[in-house]
């Protein structure tokens, strides 16, 4: 059985790829077979985050048009060789991508017995977006502790609840999990940033995980791998307990408190 | 907390401020989600129409669409503002 995951969030630049690329990192580390797919059509940039742009021959469109297989279109990574990526087509026809086209690839990804699809969703609400939110089993909202990142959040599970297959058959929404990333604990505390409570409460549903911010995340990007395989950074620490909680691990949530500080640093600040 | 910092102004805590925004427009959001699209646009029409008579703000103007068995009912809401005595010009 093949479980399609959409990474999702609404708002640009909260960490959508550098989360699927993780979580599809992880989830193959786990020893399931996983493909993970760039729906940002026009805008290609989960190759860069996977470490994979310069192989890319076909893409995702290529293979909707019938230019490719699917086969060869999706690129195995270097290091788990049981994860594939496919990725976005550079092409500036935002209409590319239909409806049937991406039907006929998942459902080929689950003949080929896939475990997992991650499906990497574009900002907005257009068609990119809607489209890898539509066959989605699940769904992660990935979300900054940030006022319009939210709010942008809150209309994602409005659609999410309207506008997919599940719901269009009356299934109702799949599971849905937040993810919360670039958190910063000491500014939490300091007031200056919603915690991880507050998100939660608002949005009302639960959180899968909470990436704090990490200089870590800017250097796996820079270097093309994906940050769950940095196992010395809090980040790539967090993005491993979110995929054990995706897979049913029951695990405390970790980085939510600043670090201690000692009795110099208390009496004469940072 | 440092010793210095008793001596900075203490910052207002502006979460609690984002959070009290969020839980407001978030739940004015949902309530017009599920209904029909010309909703918010009916909101802003209402809203200009009455300010032609009564300066109102923005968030004066409240719909609230309600599903039951028998059908659907359109629940709206003006708040005026309070009648201040006249000053005279």
């Amino acid at each position: 059985m093949t479980e399609t995951i959409v990474i999702t969030s609404g708002k640009g630049g909260v960490g959508k790829t550098t989360t699927s690329a993780s979580l599809a990192t992880g989830l193959a580390r786990r020893g399931h077979k996983t493909a993970v797919i760039d729906f940002d059509v026009g805008l290609r940039n989960l190759d860069l985050i996977m470490g994979c742009e310069r192989r890319v021959v076909y893409d995702f469109v290529n293979v909707i048009q019938n230019e490719a297989t699917l086969k060869q279109a999706l690129i195995r990574d270097k290091r788990y060789d049981n994860l594939y990526v496919l990725a976005a087509s550079q092409t500036r026809d935002k209409e590319a991508l239909t409806q049937d086209g991406v039907e006929r690839v998942l459902d080929e990804l689950a003949k080929d017995s896939f475990d997992y699809v991650v499906c990497d969703s574009p900002a907005g609400i257009e068609k990119g977006a809607h489209l890898a939110m539509y066959f989605a089993d699940r769904a992660v909202v990935v979300v900054n502790p940030e006022v319009s990142s939210v709010r942008d959040s809150d209309r994602i599970l409005g659609l999410l609840s309207s506008k997919t297959r599940r719901a269009e058959k009356g299934e109702g929404p799949g599971p849905q999990h937040l993810l919360l990333t670039r958190y910063n604990p000491v500014r939490v505390e300091a007031g200056e940033m919603m915690s991880v409570h507050d998100v939660e409460e608002i949005l009302g549903i639960p959180i899968l995980g909470v990436i704090p911010e990490s200089e870590q995340v800017l250097a796996a990007s820079n270097s093309g791998v994906p940050v769950i395989h940095d196992a010395e950074s809090i980040a790539g620490q967090a993005y491993a307990d979110a995929v054990g909680r995706l897979l049913g691990d029951d695990l405390p949530m970790r980085f939510l408190e600043a670090p201690k500080k000692g009795f110099f640093k208390r009496m004469f600040g940072t | 907390m440092s010793l210095l910092d008793f001596l900075r102004p203490r910052p207002k805590n502006t979460a609690n401020i984002a959070r009290e925004r969020l839980r407001i427009i978030v739940a004015q959001e949902r309530a017009t989600r599920d209904g029909p699209d010309y909703l918010p646009l009916l909101r802003n029409e209402l809203l200009e129409v009455i300010r032609k008579y009564v300066h109102v703000d923005t968030d004066a103007v409240q719909i609230n669409l309600e599903r039951s068995s028998d059908g659907e009912v359109l629940e709206l809401s003006v708040a005026l503002p309070e009648v201040k005595a006249a000053t005279g010009t």
